[in-house]
């Protein structure tokens, strides 16, 4: 077994350190270590620089305004990212819609929208799941009925993350019934500003405005932007299965910045006059997190050698979803728990009074990190997925 | 041995349960909590109404004497519904501090028994971790009255205290034992400086600062700290019975949905994963049932095994409550991560009650000693 970069590699890594060393604000800094997504703008600002530098798609072809980088190469960029408290890229148009239309779009939708998930001029949002149509996708009901040159569709969509700050959103729509459910699922790309589209702001338990409802009254998609063939959308998605192994990937090479929080955290604070760093209880609880996240970055190292090796991972991706929301928990609550007391001071009741330092983004990362074994195809679900594919056991 | 409440005790959760409900529904009970100390002023006249603020203070200062018992009843009802409010802090705590000053301190006990005045405890200091004895404040005699100086780092459900109890030292070093005194500081003296914020369960604390404030001493001059922890073990038996309660309900809650979702044509609660979880999370409640059962039992050895049995429950109920906590919301998939349902703010107060007074690492070290 070895792993050496070569050269260019190394000289690529330089490349990429003295880019982060001017330019990440301190002010995100606590957020992005607490697994919190930036403000949009914030997120907008940041891709922006990317794309400027050219490395606005780094998972992405160089025929589509990719960077063309080899596994090797993202994973050296996104471990540089992390120890530059760099956030991960928003990944709804880069890594969800992004490739399949460049797989499998027309010429003129390639055209229309590719450029601008690079360079940010475009917001996707994703409206696959329903109310009762969540873990089990398939049973979609929003429908589009094709009248003329346009779709009509009709129906509730549950969850739009960011569906109130999106241009543009890729739904899952149903175009006919079929005798099996994944079929007869189309995939359309609808501007946000189309009437007859309501969102709604749903609330969270962290106290922040990230997912909304989405209704659909007679939305007209002009019959272009179906994406592919009508009635193969649940395919499409496949295609997503492959590239979100390299998702998670990049999301789980970022913990190395929580255990940075909680570092910090533990070595501001003392009992006793002792640092709680030095203290062998806590010591040895941060230890066995960082062991933690050590080994799932070394899967993380595995996935990415496989993929440019050509050789198919199985189910490291699930395995890798599974633990990274296991590991987003666990340092978070250990994070909480450093601030001791403070951790119940989550916003100021007067103006002009100061929150201790961390809050409220250490505790709204503790919060947000329970729906990171729910979205994405939950914890449950991945251990079927492991289980079933990987280990043949059949329900 | 008893693992069941009186008949009595059980009337009395059946009343709290119903006054949680009726003034908690969980759809108005956010718009409450928002509106501050005003938004439960109608259920506070209540309780005191009910006699429930003079429950958990000793008949010698006027109150009704309730036991540990009475306390987990009213504590499990509040959990069930998520009462909000100081209630723990403020009747239990405070007067139990209080009664150190004996007939000098009755005139502020009436009045928190009636429900006109709101005091909390300043227990916690920075460096101080969870420990009760480590307290940098210091008080002087200046003229006839003493000064505090110093600060408080957290006072629980604090927010809207009108009065604060603040030990503070007349004696020995920061993280001595001795040499511990209790002072009675208004809210609104002068060189006091308030802090106030909520918490994720939407309880209003504070962070003092003292500068040359006045104080008042409560009862004699030292050796409070045995008097403090007493207090805060019996506060944390209230605390417990609510975890329990809490946990109970969201349990219940959660094996309703498991019930009536489906997904794949057939309901969640039909894949065995989830109802061996579901087994996981009422195995888990009966844990920490068990838990104040082992309180109850403690209560005839002495006050050092019961702070003890406190100290044990602390870690047991603080890791069964969070946990249950955190898959009822799983199980609930998406709506569980919603403001909407009540299922979050179970979770959220699991996660609080686990660290007030003192975390699950504190007690357990507290245990270990
Ligand atoms: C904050 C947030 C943001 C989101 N953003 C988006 C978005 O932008 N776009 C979008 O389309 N969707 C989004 N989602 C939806 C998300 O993908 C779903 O919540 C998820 O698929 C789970 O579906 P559900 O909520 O309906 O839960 P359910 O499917 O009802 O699951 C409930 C419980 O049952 C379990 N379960 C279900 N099926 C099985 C099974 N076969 N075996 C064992 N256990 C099972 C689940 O694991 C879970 O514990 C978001 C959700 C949240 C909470």
């Amino acid at each position: 077994m070895e792993f050496e970069l070569d050269p260019a590699d190394l000289a690529f890594r330089e490349e990429v350190r003295d880019f982060f060393a001017t330019g990440i604000p301190p002010e995100w800094r606590t957020r992005v270590r607490a697994g919190l997504r930036l403000h949009p703008e914030e997120l907008i600002a940041y891709q922006k620089s990317l794309a400027e530098r050219g490395w606005g798609a780094p998972t992405w072809p160089v025929e589509y305004g990719g960077t063309g980088w080899s596994p090797i190469r993202q994973y050296i960029f996104w471990t540089e990212a992390a120890a530059a408290d760099a956030p991960a890229q928003f990944h709804q148009g880069l890594e969800l819609i992004g490739p399949i239309i460049f797989t499998y779009g027309s010429q003129a939708l390639k055209d229309r929208y590719l450029p601008g998930i690079i360079n940010a001029d475009d917001w996707w949002c994703q409206g696959y799941s329903e109310p009762n149509a969540g873990s089990d996708l398939a049973s979609l009901r929003t429908r589009a009925v094709r009248e003329g040159d346009d779709y009509v569709l009709n129906g509730q969509k549950a969850w739009t993350s960011y569906g109130h700050v999106a241009s543009h959103c890729f739904v899952l729509a149903r175009t006919s019934d079929e005798p099996k459910r994944q079929q007869g699922i189309s995939l359309l790309l609808m501007d946000m500003k189309t009437p007859g589209i309501t969102i709604r702001p749903v609330a969270t338990m962290d106290e922040k405005h990230h997912t909304n409802e989405m209704f659909l009254d007679d939305v007209r998609v002009p019959v272009a932007q179906l994406v592919g063939e009508e009635g193969r959308g649940w395919e499409y998605g496949k295609v997503l299965l492959d590239r979100e192994r390299m998702v998670t990937a990049s999301v789980a090479i970022f913990l190395v910045q929580t255990v940075k929080g909680i570092r910090e955290a533990a070595t501001r604070r003392t009992i006793g006059g002792v640092p709680l760093i030095d203290k062998p209880g806590f010591k040895a609880k941060l230890a066995q997190y960082e062991i933690e996240v050590i080994a799932l970055q070394t899967m993380v190292l595995k996935v990415m050698a496989d993929a440019a090796a050509g050789v198919d991972s199985g189910p490291l991706g699930s395995m890798i979803k599974l633990r990274w929301s296991q590991l987003s928990q666990a340092g978070t609550a250990l994070w909480v728990g450093a601030l001791g007391p403070q951790a119940a001071h989550f916003a100021p009741l007067d103006n002009g009074y100061a929150l201790p330092a961390d809050m409220p983004y250490a505790m709204q990362g503790a919060l947000y990190a329970r729906v990171t074994s729910i979205y994405g195809g939950s914890s449950e679900i991945q251990h079927n997925i492991i289980a079933q594919r990987a280990l043949g056991l059949k329900g | 041995m008893r693992f069941t409440y009186s008949d009595e005790q059980a009337m009395l959760l059946d009343s709290v349960l119903r006054f949680g409900q009726e003034h908690f529904p969980p759809t108005e009970r956010h718009r409450l909590i928002q509106q501050g100390r005003s938004g439960e002023a109608a259920s506070w006249a209540k309780m005191a109404e009910l006699g429930w603020l003079l429950l958990p203070i000793a008949e010698e200062c006027g109150g009704l004497g309730g036991g540990i018992a009475e306390l987990m009843a009213l504590g499990e009802g509040f959990g069930r519904n998520l009462v909000p409010g100081p209630y723990v802090a403020a009747c239990v705590l405070a007067p139990a501090l209080l009664a150190r000053g004996g007939d000098g301190q009755y005139d502020l006990i009436e009045q928190i028994g009636t429900g006109e005045t709101l005091v909390a405890a300043a227990l916690l200091e920075d460096d101080g971790g969870y420990d009760l004895h480590h307290i940098a404040t210091r008080a002087a005699v200046a003229g006839d009255h003493w000064t505090l100086d110093g600060a408080k780092a957290h006072v629980e459900d604090g927010g809207d205290a009108d009065w604060f109890i603040v030990p503070a030292r007349t004696g020995g070093e920061t993280a001595d034992r001795t040499g511990i005194s209790l002072f009675l500081v208004a809210a609104t003296v002068p060189g006091l400086r308030v802090e106030r914020f909520r918490g994720i369960d939407g309880h209003r604390h504070a962070r003092l600062e003292l500068d040359g404030v006045a104080g008042q001493l409560i009862g004699a001059e030292g050796n409070a700290l045995a008097d403090i922890e007493a207090a805060v073990a019996r506060a944390n038996c209230a605390y417990l019975a609510e975890a329990v309660g809490s946990m109970e309900a969201v349990s219940a809650i959660t094996l309703e949905y498991l019930r009536t979702r489906e997904q794949f044509g057939r309901p969640i609660g039909s894949f065995q994963v989830l109802q061996h979880r579901m087994v996981d999370m009422t195995v888990a409640c009966e844990e920490a049932r068990a838990m104040l059962c082992h309180i109850a039992l403690s209560l005839a050895q002495g006050q050092a095994q019961f702070q003890r049995a406190v100290s044990a429950a602390k870690v047991r109920i603080g890791e069964c409550g969070v946990y249950v906590g955190q898959q009822a919301v799983q199980l609930h998939g998406g709506v569980g991560f919603s403001d909407e349902l009540i299922v979050s703010h179970h979770l959220k107060r699991q996660m609080m009650l686990a660290i007030a007074h003192g975390s699950v690492d504190h007690h357990r070290m507290r245990f270990a000693a």
